[in-house]
Formats: C-alpha cells, structure tokens, sequence
C-alpha cells in the first residue's frame, strides 16, 4: 500500500518539521535514504521547482515528491498527509488562543528544535552539494551565486533561471 | 456556506499568487484579509503568524488554518487550509507531468545541471537567514553541534533530533526558571 505508506511519511514530516518550506528539506533527504522513491538528484529538481512555482514551497516539495514516487494520486495523497497535523495542532492551540492563553510547551521546546533544525538544513546542504559540485567550475559558481543571493536580495526564480541558461550554454 | 466559499477562494488566491511561501505571503495575507476583508487585525495576523513558525507544519498552511478557524470554526479551517494547497496541487502535477516527458533532452539535462548548483547556495541561504532567530547563546551554539553530531556520527533520523531537541530546549527553559526563582 504505497499510498497509506506516503500518506504517513509525509503526515511524520508535518508533524516535526517545525519552521517552514525549508525545514522539510532534510526530511525529503531522508526518504530518499530510506526509500526508492526518488533519487537525491531529483531532490534538488524538485527543490528549484518548488521555488519557482506559485504556492508554498513545503506543500509543493511534497505534491511534487508523492508525484514522482506515485502518480497524481501519490501527490495528493503526500500533501494531505503534510497539511494533517498542522490542522489538527492548530485548531487545538487556536481553541486555547482565542480563550487568550498560549502554547508554553511548544515554545520552549523550540529553544532547541530551532538550531536542531539549522544543523539537519545545513547537514542536507552539504549531501546536495557533494552531488553537484563536482569540479571546480561548479564550486566556483556556487560561491558566486551565494554571493549574489546575500547581496541582492532577489527572487529564487532569478538565480534558479540564470543557472539554467549557464547551464545550457556551458553544456554542465 | 457563502462564507465557507469565500474561504478556500481567498486562500486559492493568497495560494495562487505566494511565490515562496512563508514570509513571502504576508503582504498578500495583509492585503486581503486585513485591508480588503477585515476578517483579521494586523496583530492577530502576526500573533498566527509567529505562532505558525514555531508549530508543526508549513507556516502558510498554518497561518491559513488560524484565520479559517477563527471565521468558520473547524470547518473554516478545512476550506482556508484546502484553498491555499489546492493550486499548488494543481500547478505542480501539472508541471511534473510535463517535465517527466522531457527529462531526456539534453538542454534540459544540462538546464537542472546548472539549476542543481544555485540549489545548493539557495539553502545555505536559508541556513544564514534562520540563524539569527534561531541560534540563541552558548545553549544554542551547543545544542546546533550536538545536532550535527548526532546526525553525522550516530546517523540519528531528522524525526528523531527534532524530538531529542525539543526536550533539551523545554529542559533548559525549566532550568532556567527554577535557577531565577
């Protein structure tokens, strides 16, 4: 069963990647350790298409990764399953905001989940990055490129289709 | 039942039109809910807001939850929810279903081949652009290396450094107040 299978892959990945679209990264790389589903190859694809269509790019990264692993079904079977905890934790917290108390637990087990979660993102970065940074022209175009996205500023998609017409021309 | 419509059609929208997600969709969240339908204040819509950062899920579907909830109860928070996660149901398998087909083709091989390196600078962006919030003092600073080790060296799931985190963090946090009292 294939679908209740990626349904509750992606319902633990809601559950506990706390902080948004990013955060799910190192759990997307996860299930491809874990499982054939997709290669991390085809990770970072989905990653760059996720930042250039509309719509958040957790809930993206999940269609797109349930796509791949099992056809349309798959990709909305994978995406209820994300959006199922944030559901159900919300209505339970917003039952307790609107009666003007707050999540304490939550926020101080977040003293540790946020720089928890830097290290899973940067660890992830780092496997992706031992996939395409493979000769120094690569590398040199990462560090140009990062340079740029702190300087300017811009929109993902700008970067992400400058990398793809270099791409072309130098045939990488 | 109008209302339930003008849920999921205003967060079909936010969704339609958010490229990014999270911090790139609260003007759109302003405009529409604050100004245009003044279903929430400004501060209530950063109260969800920061409140979706630190909970379990997507901060968008989080924050769309919130406002639904606070409209429609439960079954305002399904529709905002499905609104805002339609479209990209839609684009997406639309957009694999192409691109599948043309996965062969040598200008789009060496297209991902360059795309594939700008990934890697976009989440070392995301890794600098969270620090500041994220990593607080020495207990930050360690429990970022404890994290890293744990992964690289025990091999420990993503599931499971989330979970040992948080009872560290909320330990701390306890700790903490009882030294001061």
């Amino acid at each position: 069963m294939i679908y209740a299978l990626l349904f509750w892959e992606f319902f633990k990945i809601g559950l506990t990647a706390i902080g948004g679209g990013m955060v799910t990264i190192p759990f997307l790389l996860d299930l491809a350790d874990k499982y054939d589903w997709y290669t991390k190859g085809e990770l970072m694809d989905m990653i760059a298409i996720s930042e250039s269509t509309p719509g958040p790019i957790g809930v993206n990264m999940a269609t797109y990764a349930g796509y791949n692993t099992a056809g349309i079904w798959g990709g909305i079977v994978a995406t209820l399953g994300l959006v199922l905890p944030s559901l159900v934790v919300i209505i339970l917290i917003a039952k307790y905001l609107f009666a003007k108390e707050e999540g304490g637990f939550l926020r101080q087990a977040l003293f540790g989940i946020r720089p928890a979660v830097l290290a899973l993102i940067l660890f992830a970065g780092w496997e992706l990055a031992r996939l395409s940074l493979i000769n120094w022209q690569s590398v040199l175009i990462a560090i140009v490129s990062f340079g740029l996205i702190r300087w300017l500023k811009w929109h993902p998609i700008v970067y992400i289709c400058l990398a793809a017409v270099i791409g072309i021309v130098f045939e990488l | 039942m109008k209302m339930l419509w003008d849920l999921f059609f205003s967060f079909f929208k936010v969704g339609l039109f958010t490229f990014g997600g999270g911090a790139a969709m609260l003007p759109l969240l302003q405009a529409e809910f604050v100004e245009r339908r003044k279903w929430v204040t400004d501060s209530e819509l950063m109260d969800f807001y920061s409140i979706g950062q630190c909970t379990p899920g997507i901060i968008a579907i989080n924050t769309a939850t919130f406002v639904g909830y606070k409209k429609q109860g439960k079954i305002g928070a399904i529709a905002a929810t499905l609104g805002i996660v339609t479209p990209s149901i839609i684009i997406i398998l639309l957009v694999a279903s192409i691109l599948s087909k043309y996965m062969h083709n040598p200008y789009v091989i060496h297209a991902f081949a360059g795309i594939r390196i700008v990934v890697v600078a976009l989440i070392l962006d995301a890794v600098v652009r969270l620090w500041k919030q994220g990593v607080k003092g020495r207990f930050g600073w360690g429990m970022f290396a404890l994290s890293l080790l744990l992964l690289v060296a025990a091999g420990l799931s993503p599931v499971m450094i989330v979970i040992v985190a948080g009872v560290a963090g909320y330990a701390f946090q306890l700790y903490l107040r009882r030294k001061r009292s």
